[in-house]
């Protein structure tokens, strides 16, 4: 049970909205005082794990180029370019972004698309314009159109990336299973992704189009 | 061979230029977190593992006085709105040649495996892509020299804090693991079910799946907990459950609990901050309706396909 104060650290942090970081790290340090370990082991513990995972952050370097194009009016670009087309609306945009998203992320094509790469530059001013051509739609709501888009990229990846046999998750899927004398193609492990998404695509959708009605309603 | 060590020397080197930027005009604490990462990058395997550990203290130290906002940039929206009727189209062509040359990138990385090392083919891939869109921007848009340190900085401090989180939260995980936290919840989770029926066994196994990866932020940790715990000793063993669809379900089963939990801050935290989102959880909010639904599906072709 004690190995549980960690997650207890964690989820008070994060709801009273304490600063992240220094939660991760209490939380790191009670995880590892409750298992014995000494300061010391705790701290280089968690800085060879830090050091082993600086992949998560290497994304970042689209950062100078993405910022070169804003400057330049890639975002303005964006939503002039969407602002043109009548009759493609906000959810007819997302539910081709995410069809696109999880078809790419089928064939295993994961890191092409993302949040630096494609959402802040492209689809996020996109969904902006398809929402309101006019640019008169109050901040608060043009957040929460922000805020799908991101949403929509996500569930896209998520729901497309197991369909691919050679991602991360079947592989170890595969191997966990082999280690019990259970041998299963990596096939049929994707295979078994598809009926779900499907249904990730229809259920996102479908939301995406009542959006839709909801904001023609108005 | 290349291998990482491309992709983090350019990594390396664009946070130094953050941080000589940030320090440049006092903005002291920006300064030191990207100066810190980008110590980090370029030399974190010669720091030894207590050396990191302080690094990473460094960091937590330098977010808790609190990262400055991005600074206002120097184009104004109307500058912006010209320079983008001038250009027009020709503004998609860098932001979509990266993904073009990550793509082909990957596939001859993984068919050359002499020059890059297979393992790291797309995150090679990525590097060289957006090097080669920056310069390909540069010679398109003729911007100054110092407009790509300047608008990357703008958005790295836009992101904030919310950029380092996803790696500090994987090495939280290596602690978890060592401190035996799956055990412990699937301990708890397993004495939920009673009996030998099939329909609590298969609603542990899915919601704990989604719980565990909540608390964990990672599926793949929830995974082979969950597997041994339920998957492997009811579902498959005791009920003849089809090992592929248990083994894929249950894992679709955790994507879902990913799509709710400031854990997985790569995906849910990291867009708030790049798209300048007031509420913390926004993104969060916005999937899940999606997400609870998708596990309600989930669960019910695991009930019904996967048992004979």
């Amino acid at each position: 049970m004690i190995a549980l104060a960690g997650i207890a650290v964690i989820l008070i942090g994060f709801l009273l909205r304490l600063q992240p970081l220094l939660v991760v790290a209490v939380a790191a340090a009670v995880t590892g005082l409750a298992a014995g370990m000494a300061p010391v082991a705790i701290l280089a513990a968690f800085g060879k794990a830090f050091n082993a995972n600086r992949y998560v952050t290497a994304v970042y370097v689209v950062l100078p180029l993405i910022g070169l194009l804003e400057r330049e009016g890639l975002q303005e670009r964006a939503r002039g370019l969407v602002a043109g087309m009548r009759g493609l609306s906000l959810g007819r945009l997302l539910t081709g972004y995410m069809l696109l998203r999880q078809l790419s992320a089928g064939l295993g094509l994961t890191s092409i698309a993302g949040h630096p790469q494609t959402v802040r530059p492209l689809v996020a001013p996109m969904a902006e314009a398809a929402a309101d051509p006019e640019g008169t739609m109050p901040e608060p709501e043009r957040e929460t159109v922000r805020a799908l888009a991101a949403a929509t990229d996500n569930i896209g990846l998520f729901f497309g990336e197991d369909v691919f046999i050679a991602i991360g998750s079947i592989l170890l899927m595969k191997g966990f299973l082999e280690q019990f004398g259970i041998i299963i193609e990596p096939l049929a492990l994707s295979i078994w992704a598809i009926p779900t998404a499907i249904c990730a695509f229809l259920i996102h959708g479908g939301r995406l189009m009542l959006i839709d009605r909801k904001r023609r309603a108005r | 061979m290349i291998g990482t060590n491309l992709p983090y020397t350019a990594a390396g080197a664009m946070f130094a230029a953050f941080a000589v930027w940030s320090l440049a005009r006092r903005r002291w604490p920006n300064g030191v977190t990207w100066g810190l990462l980008a110590v980090s990058f370029l030399g974190g395997d010669r720091l030894g593992d207590v050396g990191n550990g302080i690094l990473v203290l460094g960091i937590v130290v330098a977010a808790t006085f609190g990262l400055r906002p991005p600074s206002v940039p120097a184009a104004g929206g109307e500058i912006r709105a010209l320079s983008a009727v001038r250009y027009g189209n020709r503004l998609f062509l860098p932001a979509l040649a990266v993904p073009a040359i990550t793509l082909g990138g990957t596939f001859l990385f993984k068919a050359v495996p002499t020059l890059v090392d297979p393992k790291q083919a797309t995150l090679v891939a990525l590097t060289v892509a957006a090097l080669a869109a920056l310069g390909l921007a540069a010679w398109l848009f003729r911007p100054p020299a110092s407009a790509p340190i300047e608008e990357g900085v703008r958005l790295m401090d836009a992101v904030g804090w919310a950029a380092i989180l996803p790696q500090m939260l994987a090495a939280l995980g290596a602690l978890f693991a060592a401190a035996g936290l799956g055990e412990t919840m699937s301990g708890l989770l397993g004495a939920l079910i009673p009996g030998q029926s099939l329909i609590p066994a298969v609603l542990v196994y899915a919601g704990g799946m989604a719980l565990l990866t909540i608390a964990m932020g990672n599926a793949f940790a929830a995974f082979p907990v969950m597997m041994a715990a339920i998957g492997l000793p009811l579902l498959i063993h005791a009920h003849n459950g089809h090992p592929a669809a248990v083994a894929s379900l249950g894992m679709l089963a955790g994507f879902c609990g990913t799509l709710l939990t400031p854990m997985a801050a790569n995906f849910n935290i990291v867009p708030v901050g790049l798209l300048n989102l007031s509420d913390r959880y926004a993104v969060i909010r916005a999937q899940a309706p999606t997400a609870i639904l998708v596990w309600i599906a989930n669960l019910a072709i695991l009930y019904l396909l996967a048992f004979p």
